[in-house]
């Protein structure tokens, strides 16, 4: 299976396409995934590229793994130059359209250029062609979907799109596949909207192999047996991500109001139970166990019927607690609206929260907003303004090209109220009571974002030589410490990395079950399906030469330690109310820059966060950008 | 039997994958003796395999007389010896439980897995389970009675 999947090189300037296999060598230093999308962005890309010019180059990769049964196998990772921070863009997006990429012959696909018209890529067992998308264009991404099945008269196929937020180059715009799936992060549906580019449809039925498939099967069932015996997939196969909520609000972990409070009061309607007044049962991706989302169905109210998928945690924090909406039902509706237009949730929610106390502050008013009143809780101000994002209209448009921007149009210190890192919105989690969080926020390759190194069992409170033995070093077991949690980071970060490379699910690794599936079990997973052998050193050491990857890449684009750093508000304002564990908490400048050093030594970076020369060598990173495809 | 409860499946397709990799060795939707039908746009999945009808038109259109029945099971099995693959099977079968390998032009079905299907030990929602049909009807009986159950504590605490 590995050496006989391809990678497809589509200039939309020119309608040329080219294919190569993908080389093994290239295979044992960054397996598959977001690891050969690195390699690709780090060594195709010219630097300092304009991000919406033809020159930039949206890559999709299937995982080396993408297919098994087990683990939820189908990810997909979509990589290009960030139009929203100009860092590493870089998303993962569930669902059935890598699997699918893979019977139709491909693992991945490098899209340069722009095309004249709207246009759509089908790629069919061993075929990549150009289709004519003017049809196509201003319909939403759930249209999009059935659209492209009539006309192909194909219901099997499956398609990455985008809605009118891509279309209108709204520079958070994500990409989009079946009802929820989405690619979040960095705005790569504004890169597909820059192309031309509404659809990527993807149909094949060409066999996956594998080098020992009866070992595979009995150890994927048992890899499933693993993951759905944890506490933590046991919950989420009930409540989604949700569950977290549960934990996190009644701890005054939240960020509510924007940043004015870390819990939100009498949000008892957004709790995860309040989802079965709405829910039909749960959903799962391709191959996974654990069908962590609701399909929901709103029978009243102004959107009404209205039938949608999720939704996650971030949803609940990003038109939830951050704009202080109190009900489950202006969720669902929000989630709904995001997906149909194809905007980030989170960076939508960050920056309405934002601009609701700029509000409140008098910072904006009236005339600035289209005469929309940005009051806290106004749920009919959050629908029109996600509108008003995605179709670039007044203020909307002064949103939507993200926080960089929007600070430079506002100005009057409208910069202090802004959490975000590289110019990417934060999630909704307050990170000032757990520093382990807060530096993998800052330290983020893609901007703040938790899912490149969130190490969720610091919140357990485990064992010392428990957390010792994960991790390979003291890591104290109290999460308001400093105390090794540059390891847990760094360590966290190595793995995700490989997991997105493999194509398989963070939620099934160590993300916040510790008995999870991890490098060992990877490893042999591999072997099974491939015969690569590679050992638990070996794949750390992928991930780090992944991570390093993304870190020449930003560091080549002007980035450097300054910004790997927090919102000022962080270390200023404590966090007023909570558990005792979460209240009064800021992060302690120098205790960060401390395990910022220790957390650079760890990748073998020097304190200005440079990859080393030694760890270069020892990466086989020394040669300039090489061409191993 | 191998029951499907439509209401548990969450449309992962492990069943498919599972199914493929067991006859096929290979990861192949196509080839799986088990596909899950889907209405993704109002959520609803709906697993579809052979029935092992109890008279199966399959066998009664074969003109080769290639299908038999494993009486430990109760599957319909396909003699590979007998099959000229003609697909009259394929075509008269009202449930869609009879497919064939593009490849190989071998026409394919689910055989129960000799009493021990795969496809149900990958459904962690349980919407396939492999019961003796009293226990089916059983469960199903018991599942009803739960609902009317509910609406007669309903009324007796409105009286």
């Amino acid at each position: 299976m590995v050496v006989n999947r391809k990678i497809a090189y589509i200039n939309l300037s020119t309608g040329k396409i080219t294919q190569k296999i993908v080389p093994k060598t290239l295979r044992t230093l960054y397996l598959g995934g977001r690891g050969i999308n690195m390699y690709l962005l780090y060594n195709h890309l010219s630097p300092k590229i304009d991000p919406l010019s033809q020159n930039n180059i949206l890559f999709v990769g299937a995982g080396l793994l993408g297919g098994i049964p087990c683990l939820g196998s189908g990810r997909c990772d979509i990589a290009a130059k960030s139009p929203l921070t100009g860092a590493v863009g870089d998303s993962n997006i569930g669902g059935f359209f890598a699997p699918e990429l893979r019977f139709a012959g491909f693992d991945h696909l490098a899209i340069t250029g722009k095309a004249e018209e709207p246009v759509y890529l089908l790629v069919r067992n061993g075929q990549v062609h150009i289709r004519e998308a003017t049809h196509l264009w201003r319909k939403d991404t759930f249209e999009t979907q059935t659209i492209i099945r009539e006309d192909e008269d194909d219901e099997d196929i499956k398609s990455l799109v985008i809605g009118a937020a891509g279309e209108n180059l709204v520079r958070f715009a994500n990409v989009r596949t079946g009802r929820k799936n989405s690619a979040g992060r960095t705005g790569l549906g504004c890169v597909m909207g820059s192309k031309n580019l509404k659809a990527i449809a993807a149909r094949g039925t060409n066999p996956l192999e594998f080098s020992h498939p009866d070992d595979l099967l009995e150890y994927c069932r048992q890899m499933n047996d693993m993951i759905t015996s944890t506490r933590w997939a046991k919950a989420q196969s009930r409540w989604g991500t949700m569950i977290i909520y549960s934990n996190t609000n009644t701890a005054g972990l939240i960020r509510t109001r924007n940043f004015q409070l870390n819990q939100l009061e009498k949000g008892q309607d957004l709790e995860p139970e309040n989802i079965d007044r709405y829910s039909i049962g749960t959903s799962g991706c391709y191959g996974c166990a654990v069908h962590c989302r609701h399909r929901y169905i709103l029978k009243s109210g102004s959107f009404a019927p209205l039938y949608g998928e999720g939704p996650e945690y971030t949803s609940l924090g990003a038109f939830g607690t951050m704009v202080d909406c109190r009900k489950m039902e202006t969720i669902l509706v929000a989630n709904h609206l995001v997906n149909k237009y194809g905007l980030d949730t989170l960076e939508t929610g960050g920056l309405i929260a934002w601009a609701m106390e700029l509000y409140e502050k008098g910072i904006i008013d009236n005339n600035m907003t289209d005469g929309l009143k940005l009051e806290w809780g106004n749920e009919e101000v959050l629908y029109e303004l996600i509108r008003k994002i995605a179709y670039r209209e007044g203020f909307g448009d002064k949103l939507a090209n993200g926080f960089r921007e929007a600070i430079d149009k506002i100005g009057k210190g409208s910069e202090y109220y802004a959490i975000q890192i590289k110019g990417m919105s934060n999630l909704h989690s307050d990170e000032r009571p757990t520093p382990s969080f807060a530096l993998g926020i800052a330290t983020s390759t893609r901007g703040a974002d938790h899912l490149r190194s969130r190490p969720a069992i610091d919140m357990y409170g485990l064992p010392a030589d428990l957390l010792k033995e994960i991790y390979g070093g003291p890591v104290a077991a109290d999460y308001n410490s400093y105390d090794g949690k540059s390891r847990m980071v760094w360590w966290q970060e190595l793995l995700y990395a490989v997991t997105d490379s493999l194509g398989i699910c963070k939620f099934q690794t160590v993300f916040c079950a510790v008995h999870a599936p991890q490098w060992k079990e990877f490893s042999r997973l591999i072997q099974l399906a491939t015969d690569f052998k590679f050992s638990k050193d070996q794949l750390m050491q992928i991930g780090e030469r992944i991570y390093t990857t993304e870190r020449l890449f930003n560091l080549r684009e002007g980035f450097s330690r300054k910004d790997d750093d927090l919102p000022k508000r962080y270390f200023k304002e404590p966090t007023p109310i909570g558990l005792p564990v979460a209240r009064n908490k800021v992060i302690d400048r120098e205790k960060f820059s401390e395990m910022l050093d220790e957390y650079y030594k760890l990748h073998g970076w020097d304190s200005m966060g440079v990859p080393t020369t030694k760890t270069l060598k020892k990466l086989a990173l020394t040669k300039k950008p090489t061409n191993l495809l | 039997m191998l029951a499907i409860d439509p209401e548990k499946c969450t449309g992962c397709r492990l069943c498919e994958t599972a199914c493929s990799i067991h006859h096929e060795k290979t990861c192949s939707p196509e080839r799986a003796r088990i596909r899950v039908t889907k209405w993704e746009n109002e959520g609803i999945y709906i697993p579809m395999v052979c029935q092992q009808c109890d008279i199966p038109i399959c066998e009664t259109v074969c003109p080769m007389q290639a299908l038999r029945r494993d009486t430990k099971t109760g599957a319909l099995i396909i003699d590979y010896k007998l099959c000229v693959g003609c697909k009259l099977c394929m075509q008269f079968c009202p449930f869609g439980g009879i497919g064939v390998n593009e490849e190989t032009s071998k026409i394919i079905k689910c055989d129960l897995c000799s009493g021990d299907p795969v496809c149900v030990k990958f459904c962690k929602p349980e919407a396939l389970q492999y019961l003796q049909v009293i226990a089916l009807n059983l469960k199903k009986r018991k599942a009803a009675a739960e609902k009317f159950s509910k609406y007669l504590k309903q009324m007796l605490t409105a009286l």
